[in-house]
């Protein structure tokens, strides 16, 4: 249970090893805390991961996670619940980047947007599926200012994330009438493993203030966040950017 | 029981307006409730008397929770004996228009008249009395508790005396309470004739309370939380008992047992976002607060109401606070604990949390139910509003000085303590758990208090 300070008790990040992710939980870690688990598809980053969690009264767990065995999603989820408890908040936070290669391979985008779209409909859905059985708790789902306008460069994971944000802003309404709280985040460019060697873009940010404005905005129960706070009004004028132009914006 | 096919998911919150969960809440006569539990899922089932618990004591997120509609509602009054007979729903407001009129009173009263009866057992209530009569669970004859199983055992201090004070103090954790027996105690008027004192800083406060509490019923102060140094802990101390017949002037001695208390007015939910209580307006009122009251003035002859119920002449009081609700922080020390208190109070000070008066109380004797909160000591209570920036750093900081003086936290009020905190301040906790598992082995009793503070282990489902 949260009490009423919006201190969860029992944290879950899908995708266990995600910069971002784990500073969302670090962001969210308090004396409250009781348990975080960590889900991902490698245990051994996993458990160097846990490591930096670490603190006192505090159970970490790490459980084999892969973001493309959709069909696994409901059984680990309802398996974490089982023997943690309520899941107050989970953060969907896995995802392939791919490359501008991938827009040219038919293999590789379609394991990009099977992990990317797919495979986070599923685990939100289970996730979904127990929160709303227990009445309560909260989802972070972890968007991208690229699905907001995809850009040419790599269109496979734009064009996903774009999916992701819609589905989960749909499931997200109606999901406000169960008691349960979904939060879209999306972040611009954000320096982690991630984004390493990539050259940054404009109004690049970190995994900590990505954090920091993520539970703010959970605690204050939004909907969307955009981090950082700006890149709303940059996206809603790239998105009414004349194609000519846009294709022209080395972004 | 086609009403439990697709009975209605509702939002509920204690009275502090934090935290709220999504339960399916059903209105049920007391005959169909056995039925109704055998009903219950695995997020189990929960009674809910008026919501006036701060937290999330009278909730149950994704269970059913419960609200009695009595066999019928009522109060049977033996005035021979000065007992009284009532469904676990009705009010101490309900109550009392029925028993002050005929002469009684009830034994133990919280700060609101807006509680159950059933509520009072279960949180185990004090009052202002405390330091000599002690809390309410003393003073039930005997109550029916609906069990997990369907069964309704008739229980108390010499009937199953383990089940009773389990469930005196228990949050509803044991069983549904479905009716009670109480004692009542004689007046001969429905006033209190109330002494009020000023006092410049805590320590003369507590001196005054220490030296001479026991020779009153009640006894309660007010402490300014806003002031800070040589004004820290500057109070008005009220102490007071029901006023005899003798003391009364001509106009009240016509109907010295008159009582019909009422609303003056209520907050409209259109209270903004942030709330209108801020540091600014709570300095203001405490000021004023202060200020008003006399130096020093013997024998005032009030109403019940403005001596025990203050707040409850404003309806809904609780939406000042605004979206983000309020907290309401209340915790005992044990005598010698002093300087913990003291601590208390400065951080709070410091803090420039907005907080309005604290009420400072003298606890006599505990109860020796297992959960019952009050024990010889020191009891602060205050509210915070939701919405205070660093309010988690502030409160937890100030559990581990109470933890650490020996003190503990009230379940009524509790919304954002730990199961580590419980088990240091209710070393008795083990043995509650094993009475209330022994009655309700699968875990239909559970609240997201249970949840919260681990009260209630049972498998997770």
């Amino acid at each position: 249970m949260n009490n009423a300070l919006d201190e969860p008790q029992h944290i879950l990040l899908l995708g266990g090893t995600s910069d971002i992710g784990l500073a969302i939980v670090r962001e969210l870690l308090s004396p409250a805390t009781r348990t975080v688990v960590l889900a991902c598809r490698n245990t051994e980053a996993g458990e160097q991961a846990a490591a930096g969690l670490r603190h006192d009264a505090l159970t970490i767990e790490v459980v084999q996670f892969d973001g493309a065995a959709t069909e696994t999603h409901a059984a680990i989820v309802a398996d974490i619940a089982r023997r943690h408890g309520d899941i107050d908040v989970a953060i969907v936070a896995f995802a392939l980047l791919g490359d501008d290669a991938t827009a040219n391979d038919a293999s590789a985008a379609a394991e990009v947007a099977h992990v990317n779209f797919t495979g986070t409909v599923t685990a939100t859905i289970a996730v979904a599926n127990r929160l709303r059985t227990q009445g309560h708790g909260a989802i972070v789902l972890l968007s991208s200012v690229a699905g907001e306008r995809v850009r040419k460069g790599n269109p496979v994971y734009g064009g996903s994330k774009a999916g992701v944000d819609g589905f989960a802003q749909g499931l997200g309404d109606t999901l406000a009438a169960d008691g349960v709280h979904m939060l879209v985040v999306r972040p611009g460019f954000v320096h982690s493993a991630m984004t390493a060697g990539l050259q940054p873009a404009p109004l690049a940010t970190t995994p900590e203030k990505v954090a920091q404005l993520t539970v703010r905005a959970l605690r204050s129960k939004r909907r969307i966040v955009w981090a950082p706070g700006i890149l709303r009004f940059v996206l809603m004028a790239l998105r009414h950017t004349p194609g000519p132009l846009w294709r022209r914006l080395r972004l | 029981m086609a009403v439990l096919m697709s009975p209605p998911r509702r939002s509920l919150t204690g009275w502090g307006r934090t935290n709220a969960t999504l339960s399916d809440v059903l209105e049920l006569p007391d005959h169909e409730l056995p039925a109704a539990i055998k009903e219950a899922g695995p997020r189990g089932a929960l009674v809910r008397g008026l919501g006036r618990s701060y937290g999330d004591a009278a909730q149950n997120a994704g269970g059913i929770v419960l609200r009695l509609l009595g066999a019928a509602r009522q109060a049977v009054l033996d005035e021979q004996l000065g007992m009284v007979t009532v469904s676990a729903g009705v009010s101490i407001d309900d109550l009392l228009r029925v028993i002050v009129p005929r002469g009684f009173f009830v034994p133990v009263t919280p700060g609101t008249r807006f509680v159950t009866v059933g509520g009072a057992i279960a949180s185990d209530i004090h009052g202002k009395n405390h330091h000599v009569d002690g809390s309410f669970g003393n003073y039930v004859e005997s109550l029916q508790l609906l069990l997990a199983d369907g069964s309704i055992a008739t229980i108390g201090p010499h009937q199953r005396p383990d089940l009773y004070w389990a469930t005196v103090g228990g949050m509803g954790l044991t069983g549904a309470i479905l009716q009670a027996t109480l004692r009542l105690i004689p007046i001969e008027t429905s006033r209190m004739s109330v002494d009020t004192t000023r006092m410049p800083d805590l320590d003369s406060l507590l001196a005054e309370m220490s030296s001479s509490d026991d020779d009153v019923r009640y006894s309660v102060a007010w402490i300014d939380l806003v002031a800070k140094g040589r004004n820290l802990g500057r109070s008005v101390l009220s102490r007071g008992d029901h006023a005899r017949c003798d003391e009364l002037g001509p106009r009240e001695s016509v109907n010295p047992l008159a009582y019909g208390p009422h609303q003056l007015l209520s907050v409209p939910p259109l209270v903004p976002p942030t709330g209108v209580l801020n540091h600014a307006t709570v300095s203001a009122f405490n000021e004023l607060w202060f200020r008003k009251s006399p130096r020093r003035r013997t024998g005032q002859i009030v109403g019940i109401g403005a001596f025990f119920h203050p707040l409850d002449i404003v309806g809904s009081w609780n939406r000042l606070y605004g979206a983000k609700g309020m907290l309401q922080y209340q915790f005992v020390v044990p005598f010698g604990q002093e300087a913990a208190m003291r601590t208390v109070i400065e951080r709070l000070a410091a803090s420039g949390a907005a907080s309005f008066l604290a009420i400072l109380k003298r606890f006599g004797a505990g109860s020796v139910a297992p959960l019952s909160f009050p024990a010889p000591g020191w009891t602060l209570t205050l509210d915070v509003p939701g919405a205070s920036r660093a309010l988690g750093d502030l409160l937890h900081g100030l559990d581990r000085v109470v933890l650490d003086a020996g003190g503990r936290h009230y379940f009524a009020k509790d919304a954002h303590t730990t199961p580590e905190a419980i088990r240091r301040g209710y070393p008795r906790l083990d043995e509650w758990k094993a009475i209330r598992d022994s009655v309700d082995p699968h875990g239909v009793w559970q609240s997201d208090l249970s949840r919260r503070l681990g009260l209630t282990d049972s498998t997770h489902v």
